[in-house]
C-alpha cells in the first residue's frame, strides 16, 4: 500500500490516481499502468489510529497543524473511492 | 485497512511531511517499509 505525505489536494489526488489508475499525464513511466494500490494520506483517521501517538506527534504532528489536512483526507478518499466504484 | 504486516511506499514531499518520517510512522504500526522517498518540486 501507499501513504501519502503531500501537503495540497491537489497533489494527493495526482500522486493517488498515479498510484491507482496510472499517470493522468501521460508523461511518466506509470502512464497507462493500472497499479490499483490501496492509497492513504498519513493524516488519515485510519492510519493515525495503528500508529504509536508518540512517534506521530514527532513526526508528523507540527506538519498536521499546519496542512490542511481535512481537503487531503478527501482527495485520498475519492480516488480510492472511484477506483473500488469501478471495480 | 490494517497496516500491520503490509509493505508500505512512503512518498513523501519536501512542502509536506517527509519520507523518512512517514516510514517510522507505518514501521511503529507493524508495516515493513518497501520504499521511502522524499519529493522536492522547488
Amino acid at each position: 500500500m501507499v501513504l501519502l505525505g503531500t501537503p495540497t489536494a491537489d497533489s494527493t489526488e495526482l500522486y493517488a490516481i498515479t498510484m491507482t489508475e496510472g499517470d493522468p499525464s501521460w508523461a511518466g513511466a506509470l502512464a497507462g499502468v493500472a497499479l490499483k494500490l490501496p492509497v492513504y494520506h498519513v493524516t488519515e483517521d485510519e492510519v493515525k489510529s495503528q500508529v504509536d501517538p508518540d512517534i506521530y506527534d514527532e513526526e508528523i504532528g507540527i506538519a498536521e497543524m499546519v496542512l490542511e489536512v481535512d481537503t487531503l483526507k478527501a482527495a485520498a478518499k475519492k480516488v480510492r473511492d472511484r477506483v473500488e466504484d469501478s471495480a | 485497512m490494517d497496516l500491520k504486516g503490509k509493505k508500505v511506499i512512503a512518498l513523501g514531499e519536501r512542502d509536506g511531511i517527509q519520507g523518512e518520517s512517514i516510514g517510522k510512522v507505518a514501521i511503529s504500526a507493524g508495516a515493513e517499509v518497501v520504499l521511502e522517498v522524499t519529493h522536492c518540486f522547488v
